[in-house]
């Protein structure tokens, strides 16, 4: 069971509530490829590189502590997952990440 | 040399607007692996002003961050070498379809490119003071440079950034998706984009344009490359106008890990530990089998990638596959201390995995890992569209029908470098970009567009579902019957998508961006698809089973071009040179 934090606004967001399968030794990148899949793809994350653990794109919180979702272990029982706090928030798991001398300055 | 300053700092977004904002630059630079930052860097030495985008974050995504180790080039510092033995290699390892020209520049400037990362620190291991080099399958001698044994794409990529970072004309642009080239008068103008962040259109006037993108793997379900590598460039280009060769031929790794279930490493890893302890390829029954395919591996690693999917595939079909529908890769009969001196830290990350090989074997199968083929291109990078040039494994024909083991790198870095060059230089005999707003109208339209999401289509199943079609009938095997069953499938998937992507432009709308990259993969899936039915003979990487000979008539570039709302694919023979090589 995944408890996910969904919006594009800290303070208007929601929690939805996942079932996901469950196998041995699965990531929670796996667990939510699978969701986008089989149930919601409308939810936003970031990844790259799916299991390697060189892009660092898919970071995110999970129950509060900070990792990367490729290496995290997905477990048979509710795990909370949430954009990381200390980052500005784009949408759902998305945070900005990359340093500013990197971003497109959109306007 | 002129170009509008872009502002540098990031500022609030006000996503669907009726004027798109728009950017000028020199160069654009599309994609930021290797050959897309040393695109940048030497476009930038040449007096261009660039501006780097990447669907996502700057040099973290594409192919070169997961290259784990060998990178081919004759320095000859422990053994003597010469660049025209690694290209007879290159020639052979291609079984004929090698184009020269190009195949002869990657050989050539290799050893110049690896030496410029060398002054710019990235650490090529080195013994006695010479650049070490391994010996790898498919090279007559040791030629392959490393930095360690599972890091040298992750250094290269680390270096390039930090030689990037110092330089002040390159703008770098993550979370900027390229959608469609600009062309006016025949000639590339630049390209409209969307703003991942925000979802906002975004006008790209560029003098010169590179692409460089990467391959097709995302097209396979088990690959070993990053997600963002949908053949984006080759999509592209062929709405442009430009010709795609030698699109039939995906390379497959052998020996991609496939169970017991592994995290936190390249599915390719067991590549360097083939290098250092050879390890032993087994069927399901614990047999060696290779030799049954006309390689015997005697405790080395010798076996090309092309003969040793041959092998995998064969023992699978045969009943022989191991529980996963693979082979068992032992490293059972080494010491635990050679494993330990082979794997270093790698030993408790299997270990965190469950994975001890001093005790059991792991199952290994072929898994798509690169692609020959690509956008047609002259030895200076440029394509024949004006103002369009490609680099790394965007550019087809280097290798042939099978890319030989360490070229890839190389051929980033040589081909990044020489199509900064021609960019740069076409940029100088320039006044001003030429981008038309007119000549953007139709992509814009296309970013804008706003529609709800179908209950019936999900974009994320549906690129689940063309990673099937292509991986279970246009993988390394094929026949006509199989061939055309993707192609139906493709179809279909493509009448399913639609003319308009869905959603409002909303900020990180994946469903919108895998509508572009579906819109992408199955014109490429196409590609491929069409190519290899064409093709009625086995050679490399393509193999038809229901024509199992490689023929001479077949000695022959097909390309695929994009007219009048349809695929057109023709044929041209090689050039006499490779193909007397080759034989």
């Amino acid at each position: 069971m995944l408890k996910i934090w969904r919006g594009s606004e800290r303070d208007a967001g929601r929690w939805e509530h996942y079932e996901v399968p469950f196998e041995p030794g699965q990531s929670v990148l796996d667990g939510l490829r699978w969701l986008r899949i089989n149930k919601d793809p409308s939810l936003a994350m970031r990844f790259s590189c799916i299991n390697a653990n060189a892009c660092k794109e898919c970071m995110m919180q999970v129950d509060g502590e900070t990792v990367y979702a490729c290496t995290a272990r997905l477990e048979p029982r509710e795990m909370t997952l949430t954009p990381l706090p200390n980052k500005k928030l784009v949408r759902d798991l998305v945070t900005e990440v990359a340093p500013p001398s990197e971003r497109f300055a959109i306007k | 040399m002129t170009a509008e300053p872009m502002s540098a700092e990031p500022m609030s977004a006000e996503p669907m607007s009726a004027e798109p904002m728009s950017v000028a630059t020199d160069v654009l630079v599309v994609g930021s692996g290797a050959a897309g930052m040393y695109a940048a860097i030497e476009a930038a030495r040449g007096g261009a002003h660039v501006l780097l985008a990447d669907r996502s974050l700057i040099g973290r995504g594409g192919a070169t961050i997961m290259a784990q180790m060998t990178v081919a080039a004759a320095l000859g510092e422990e053994t003597p070498d010469d660049w025209q033995h690694h290209y007879a290699d290159t020639i052979a390892a291609g079984r004929g379809l090698c184009d020269e020209q190009l195949a002869r520049l990657l050989c050539q400037q290799g050893p110049e490119c690896i030496r410029e990362l060398d002054q710019w620190g990235v650490g090529w291991a080195r013994k006695n003071g010479h650049i070490t080099a391994t010996m790898a399958p498919g090279h007559d001698r040791p030629r392959c440079v490393y930095v360690d044994f599972i890091n040298t794409g992750p250094a290269v990529s680390k270096t390039l950034r930090t030689v990037m970072a110092r330089n002040q004309t390159i703008r770098k642009a993550g979370d900027l998706c390229i959608v469609d080239l600009v062309a006016g008068d025949g000639e590339i103008t630049g390209a409209v984009a969307y703003h991942l962040g925000t979802g906002a259109p975004v006008t790209i006037a560029a003098k010169a344009t590179i692409l460089a993108t990467g391959g097709l793997t995302r097209l396979y379900r088990r690959n070993s490359a990053s997600t963002n590598m949908g053949g984006d460039g080759y999509a592209l280009a062929l709405r442009a106008g430009a010709s795609l060769i030698d699109m039939e031929f995906v390379q497959f790794f052998p020996i991609g890990h496939l169970a017991p279930r592994l995290i936190g490493m390249d599915p390719i890893m067991w590549d360097p530990f083939r290098y250092k302890l050879g390890g032993q390829l087994l069927n399901g029954r614990m047999e060696e089998f290779t030799s049954r395919y006309g390689s015997d591996e005697d405790g080395k690693y010798v076996l090309t990638r092309d003969l040793a999917t041959y092998a995998i595939f064969k023992e699978v079909e045969a009943g022989r596959g191991s529980p996963h529908g693979g082979a068992y890769l032992s490293f059972e009969h080494c010491t635990p201390a050679s494993l330990r001196e082979a794997f270093g830290p790698v030993i408790d990350r299997l270990a965190a995995n469950g994975i001890d090989l001093t005790r059991m074997p792991v199952e290994v199968a072929p898994i798509a890992h690169y692609h020959m083929g690509g956008v047609k291109a002259d030895a200076s990078m440029s394509t024949e569209v004006p103002g369009l040039y490609v680099a790394g494994e965007v550019v087809g024909g280097a290798n042939g029908a099978n890319r030989l083991s360490g070229n890839a790198i190389t051929e980033a870095l040589v081909f990044g470098r020489r199509a900064g060059r021609g960019a740069a230089e076409r940029a100088k005999r320039m006044a001003l970009p030429r981008l038309r707003a007119q000549d953007a109208r139709a992509a814009i339209d296309l970013v804008c567009a706003t529609g709800d999401a179908r209950k019936s289509f999900n974009t994320a199943a549906a690129v689940a579902q063309l990673q099937s079609v292509m991986t279970d009938d246009v993988g390394p095997f094929r026949t006509a019957t199989g061939l055309q069953r993707a192609f139906a499938e493709i179809r279909m998937l493509a009448s399913g998508l639609g003319e308009r992507p869905p959603g409002h432009g909303a900020s990180f709308d994946l469903e919108r961006l895998e509508w572009f990259d579906l819109r992408n993969m199955l014109a490429v899936a196409r590609a491929v698809v069409e190519s290899a039915l064409n093709r009625a003979e086995s050679r490399g990487a393509h193999q038809r089973e229901d024509f199992p000979k490689m023929l001479p008539q077949w000695q022959v570039h097909q390309s695929v071009r994009w007219r009048d709302g349809e695929l057109r694919v023709s044929g041209a023979p090689a050039a006499a040179a490779a193909a007397a090589l080759a034989s």
